[in-house]
C-alpha cells in the first residue's frame, strides 16, 4: 500500500460538537483529532451512538442546528471549513467535497431519472454545454462499471438495484473529482456479494485519481478490506487511531481489543455433533408462494420458498443463509406459521402444523418460538416487559403468580434484573430488549427456538453477547434452534448445520464446518469470498 | 462475571434510551390551542350547565307584547302572579317575543350534548369496525364496500333521509349525524390497523397462542387511541355544524328545545330587519366550533406528532 501523505486533505483538529440539552451526555463529539492525507482511506469507526455520522456530517457543513460544532477546526485543503458560510460550502461541496448515503433509495430524488440527478450537479458548478455535460456523466457511468450506461441515465432509481443505485450515487460524488469523498456506512444496506463489489470500486477509483477517503463504517471486515489506516470512536471520544494492520494486530486500548475480539470468525467453532438425538422439526416440500394474481392483475407468482427440505433435531442449531431475497425469513415464518404455507409439510414431532386452520394450531404455537430482528419493535411500547412476557404463560392457563414468578427466572437467565420487569421497554437497551425478547420465547417452553436475524441489528459487542447468551440456553435447555441470518460469520460461530438459500431454494445443506470450508456451490463459495475481511482473523493478537 | 461486564458496555445506550420526556399532561398544558380551546369548550359548558342561574327567563316563553325588540332595550315583563319586573333583553327577542339570551344559553345544552354524543358514539362503533375491518382480511372487503358506499352520499343529504324516516327529536338527530360520521372514523383506525397488525410485537403476540379479541384490545387499540382523540374532536365540531344546519333547514329538534340552529332559523325571515335574531347564536356556534377545532389540532400536535407534519 503505498500512500502518499505529504500533505493532509481534511484535518479535523480538535472538533467538539454540542448534543442537545438533555442528551446522556453533552457532547456527540469531544476533542476529536485526525487527518485524512492524499490517497488515502481512513476508516472511522464505532458502534452506535459513537458519532461517527455526526463526524462526517460536520465536515459536510450538514449538521443540524440542534447539534452545534462548539470548538475546534476543520481544515480541507488547508481552508478552515468549520465556520463557513452556508454559500461557501456550496461551493465546495461535490466539487472539492463530496458525500455517498447507506440507503441509496432515499439519497436519490425517486422523481428525476438518474442522469437528471448528476446533470443538475454539473449544471450547478460548472459552465458545460448540454452535450458536454451528457457525456461527462456517460463516462462517468462508465467508470464506476455500469452496464450500458445511456440506459442508467434515463433510468429512474427504483428502476435499478441497490447496487446499481449506490454507483449512481459514488457517479454523482466522483463527476466533479472531488480531492475528498466521504462515505457513510456506503456497503450496510447492501447484500454482501454487492457490498465486496462497491468496495472493490471505491478502492479502485481511490487509487487512480488520488482521493483522500473518509469512510464510515461498524464492520471490522470492511475495515480490515478497505482502510489504509482506523479511527475507533466511541461515545463521541477518539479511542485510538493507527494504520489498519497495527490496530487490528496490536490494539493498545482494551476497549479496540473488546471491539476486535468482538467479530466472529469465519472458521466454523468445534460443535459437539447431535446426531443421534430425536428430530424435533423436519419440513417437507414447503413451499410459499406470493401472488398468483388478483382478479384485475395478471398472474405474477413469486416462489419464495420453493421445496425446502431441512431437519432440525433436539439440542441442534440449524442456520439458514442468505441474500436478502433469498426466502429465508419466508421459510422461518412459515415454520412458525405466521404467514401460511402453501405446500408442503412442516412436521413438529409427530405433528403436522403445515396447514392447520388457526383454531387447531393454537395448542401448538407454544412449541415453536421466534425471536425477531428489530428489538425496538418487537415489545409493545405500552406494556411493561413483565407483562410481555407473562402473557404467552397466562394463555395457556398459567396463574398470575406462577407466570410472575417463571417471569423473574427467566430475567436471571437472559442476565437481567428480576426487579426490571415492570419497567417500559424504551427504558432498556437494544441489547437488553433483545434478551427480553427471548425470555419472552422461552417462557413458552418450546421446542423450537426461531432466531429470525435475532443479532443483525445489534452492535457488534452486544451481538456477541446475545449469541454467547443463546448458545448457552440451547445447550441447557437442548432446545432445537433456528438461526436465521445473513451474517456467515455467526453462522459459522452457533450453527451446527447450515442451509444456504438462494432465490427460494435450498442450494446448498450439510454440517457447517463442511459447507463453509469445502462449498460445492457455486452461489456458497461467491457468498463466502464475498465476506468482508474473510481472510483476517479477528482476535489474535500480538503482543505490543 | 459477565454480567457486569455487560451491563456496562449496554449502559450507555440504556442511558440514552432512559431520557425522559415531560409527560403528556404538561406537554398538553404547554400548548396554546390546547389551553385556549380547551378553555373555551369548558365555559361553554358551564354555560350550559348553568343556563338557569345566569338571569336567564325559560326559553320557550312567549309574550306577544315584546316582540321584536332590539339588543338593550328595557322590557316590562308581567309575571304569573301579576306582578311585574323591569329587565334588559341582552340580545333582544325574537317575533314571538322570546328572549334570545335565555334561548342562545340553553341552546348550548343541545349543541354540546349533540357534538359530545356524536363524537362518543360514532368513535366507538367506528373504532370497533375499524379494528375488524383493519385485522380480518375477509371482512375488510365487506365492510369498506359499504363503507365507500355510505361516504359516497353527502352527510347531511343523509341525515335529512334519516331524520324523514323518524320523528324528529334529540336522538333521532345524533342517529343521523353519527351514521355519516362512522366511515371516517372506521377508514381512520383501519389505516392504523394494517400498519400495526405487521408489528413484530403483534406477530410475537400471536405466536404466544395470543386470542384474537386480546391482540385487537391490547396490542392493536391502544396505538389508534391517540389519532381517535384528534379525530373526535373534528367530529364533535362537525356535529354541532350539522345539528345546526339540520335545525336551520328545520328538520331538526322542533323549537319548543332551543337550538343555535332553529334559533337562526326563526330568525331568518326578519333577517335584514331584525338581524340581532341570527347574530348572536351564529357567534355562539362559531366561538365552539372554532374552539374545539382549536384543541383538535392542539392535540394532534401532542399526540400524533407523526400526522401534524404531515398536515
Amino acid at each position: 500500500m503505498a500512500v502518499t501523505t505529504n500533505r493532509p486533505i481534511l484535518d479535523v483538529h480538535n472538533l467538539s460538537i454540542a448534543l442537545p440539552k438533555g442528551s446522556d451526555r453533552p457532547f456527540a463529539a469531544e476533542k476529536v483529532n485526525f487527518s485524512v492525507g492524499s490517497g488515502e482511506i481512513v476508516c472511522l469507526v464505532g458502534e452506535s451512538g459513537s458519532g461517527k455520522s455526526v463526524i462526517a456530517q460536520a465536515v459536510m457543513g450538514l449538521l443540524p442546528k440542534s447539534l452545534p460544532v462548539k470548538g475546534g477546526e476543520i481544515r480541507l485543503e488547508g481552508e478552515e471549513i468549520a465556520n463557513a458560510s452556508e454559500e461557501r460550502l456550496r461551493d465546495l461541496r461535490c466539487v472539492r467535497m463530496a458525500m455517498i448515503f447507506q440507503e441509496p433509495m432515499t439519497a436519490l430524488n425517486p422523481v428525476m431519472t438518474c442522469g437528471d440527478q448528476i446533470d443538475e450537479v454539473l449544471r450547478t458548478h460548472t459552465k458545460l454545454e448540454a452535450q458536454q455535460r451528457k457525456d461527462k456523466i456517460i463516462r462517468v457511468f462508465e467508470r464506476v462499471s455500469m452496464p450500458d450506461p445511456p440506459r442508467i441515465y434515463g433510468s429512474y432509481p427504483h428502476q435499478l438495484s441497490g447496487g446499481q443505485r449506490q454507483r449512481v450515487m459514488i457517479a454523482m460524488a466522483l463527476v466533479l473529482e472531488p480531492a475528498l469523498l466521504i462515505a457513510d456506512e456506503p456497503t450496510t444496506a447492501l447484500d454482501v456479494t454487492t457490498q465486496a463489489q462497491i468496495l472493490e470500486l471505491i478502492k479502485d477509483i481511490q487509487r487512480e485519481k488520488g482521493m483522500g477517503v473518509l469512510f464510515i463504517t461498524h464492520d471490522f471486515g470492511v475495515v480490515c478490506d478497505i482502510a489504509h489506516r482506523v479511527v475507533v470512536l466511541r461515545l463521541g471520544e477518539l479511542v485510538e487511531a493507527g494504520p489498519t494492520r497495527d490496530l487490528l494486530l496490536r490494539p493498545r486500548h482494551p476497549y479496540s481489543r473488546m471491539l476486535i475480539s468482538s467479530v466472529p470468525s469465519m472458521l466454523p467453532a468445534e460443535r459437539v455433533r447431535h446426531d443421534g438425538a430425536p428430530t424435533v422439526l423436519r419440513t417437507e416440500k414447503l413451499t410459499k408462494i406470493y401472488g398468483g394474481g388478483g382478479m384485475f392483475q395478471k398472474a405474477h407468482a413469486v416462489r419464495a420458498a420453493d421445496d425446502v427440505n431441512i431437519t432440525v433435531r433436539q439440542g441442534e442449531s440449524l442456520g439458514i443463509v442468505g441474500e436478502s431475497g433469498s426466502g429465508k425469513s419466508t421459510v422461518a415464518r412459515c415454520i412458525a406459521r405466521l404467514i401460511d404455507p402453501t405446500e408442503g409439510k412442516v412436521r413438529l414431532g409427530d405433528d403436522d402444523v403445515a396447514l392447520l386452520p388457526q383454531r387447531l394450531l393454537r395448542r401448538h404455537r407454544r412449541r415453536i418460538q421466534i425471536v425477531f430482528q428489530d428489538p425496538y419493535r418487537s415489545l409493545n411500547p405500552r406494556r411493561t416487559v413483565g407483562e410481555s412476557i407473562v402473557e404467552g404463560p397466562m394463555n395457556f392457563g398459567a396463574s398470575q403468580a406462577e407466570a410472575n414468578q417463571r417471569a423473574r427466572t427467566l430475567m436471571e437467565t437472559v442476565r437481567l434484573d428480576p426487579d426490571a420487569l415492570d419497567r417500559y421497554p424504551h427504558q432498556f437497551s437494544g441489547g437488553q430488549r433483545q434478551r427480553i425478547c427471548i425470555a419472552r420465547a422461552l417462557a413458552m417452553e418450546p421446542e423450537v427456538l426461531i432466531a429470525d436475524e435475532a443479532v443483525s441489528a445489534l452492535d457488534v459487542s452486544v451481538q456477541a453477547q446475545v449469541l454467547k447468551l443463546l448458545d448457552e440456553i440451547r445447550e441447557r435447555m437442548n432446545l432445537a434452534m433456528l438461526f436465521i441470518t445473513h451474517d456467515l460469520r455467526v453462522a459459522a460461530q452457533v450453527c451446527d448445520e447450515v442451509a444456504v438459500m438462494e432465490k427460494g431454494k435450498v442450494v446448498e445443506y450439510g454440517p457447517v464446518a463442511d459447507v463453509f470450508l469445502r462449498p460445492k456451490h457455486a452461489y456458497t463459495q461467491a457468498l463466502l469470498a464475498a465476506a468482508p475481511g474473510r481472510d483476517w482473523e479477528f482476535g489474535k493478537f500480538e503482543a505490543a | 462475571m459477565s454480567i457486569v461486564l455487560e451491563n456496562e458496555v449496554d449502559a450507555a445506550a440504556a442511558r440514552a434510551a432512559a431520557v425522559a420526556r415531560p409527560s403528556i399532561w404538561v406537554r398538553l398544558l404547554r400548548h396554546p390551542s390546547v389551553v385556549i380551546g380547551g378553555c373555551i369548550v369548558l365555559v361553554m359548558m358551564l354555560i350550559g350547565l348553568c343556563a338557569p342561574f345566569l338571569g336567564t327567563i325559560p326559553p320557550a316563553q312567549i309574550d306577544p307584547t315584546t316582540r321584536n325588540k332590539k339588543p338593550g332595550v328595557e322590557i316590562t315583563v308581567r309575571q304569573d302572579d301579576g306582578s311585574t319586573v323591569q329587565r334588559t333583553v341582552l340580545m333582544g327577542t325574537d317575533s314571538l317575543g322570546r328572549d334570545i339570551y335565555s334561548r342562545v344559553l340553553y341552546g348550548a345544552r343541545v349543541s354540546l350534548i349533540v357534538g359530545f354524543t356524536v363524537a362518543a358514539i360514532s368513535i366507538a362503533v367506528g373504532v370497533l369496525i375499524g379494528l375488524l375491518s383493519g385485522y380480518i382480511r375477509w371482512l375488510d372487503g365487506i365492510v369498506m364496500r359499504i363503507m365507500d358506499g355510505l361516504m359516497a352520499i353527502p352527510g347531511i343529504l343523509l341525515a335529512i333521509g334519516l331524520v324523514s324516516l323518524f320523528r324528529a327529536g334529540l336522538g333521532t338527530v345524533i342517529f343521523a349525524i353519527v351514521v355519516p360520521e362512522i366511515p371516517r372514523v372506521v377508514r381512520l383506525v383501519r389505516s392504523v390497523v394494517l400498519t400495526i397488525r405487521e408489528e413484530p410485537y403483534v406477530e410475537a403476540a400471536i405466536s404466544v397462542g395470543t386470542p384474537l379479541h386480546k391482540i385487537l384490545w391490547r396490542h392493536v387499540m391502544p396505538n389508534t387511541v391517540a389519532p381517535v382523540i384528534v379525530q373526535g374532536t373534528f367530529i364533535c365540531a362537525s356535529a354541532v355544524l350539522a345539528e345546526a344546519a339540520l335545525s336551520f333547514l328545520g328538520i331538526g329538534i322542533p323549537t319548543d328545545t332551543p337550538t343555535w340552529g332553529n334559533i337562526m332559523a326563526e330568525g331568518r325571515q326578519f333577517f335584514r330587519v331584525y338581524p340581532h335574531n341570527i347574530f348572536f347564536p351564529a357567534i355562539f356556534l362559531t366561538l365552539t366550533v372554532l374552539a374545539v377545532n382549536m384543541l383538535g389540532d392542539g392535540l394532534r400536535d401532542t399526540l400524533d406528532p407523526k400526522m401534524s407534519k404531515r398536515v
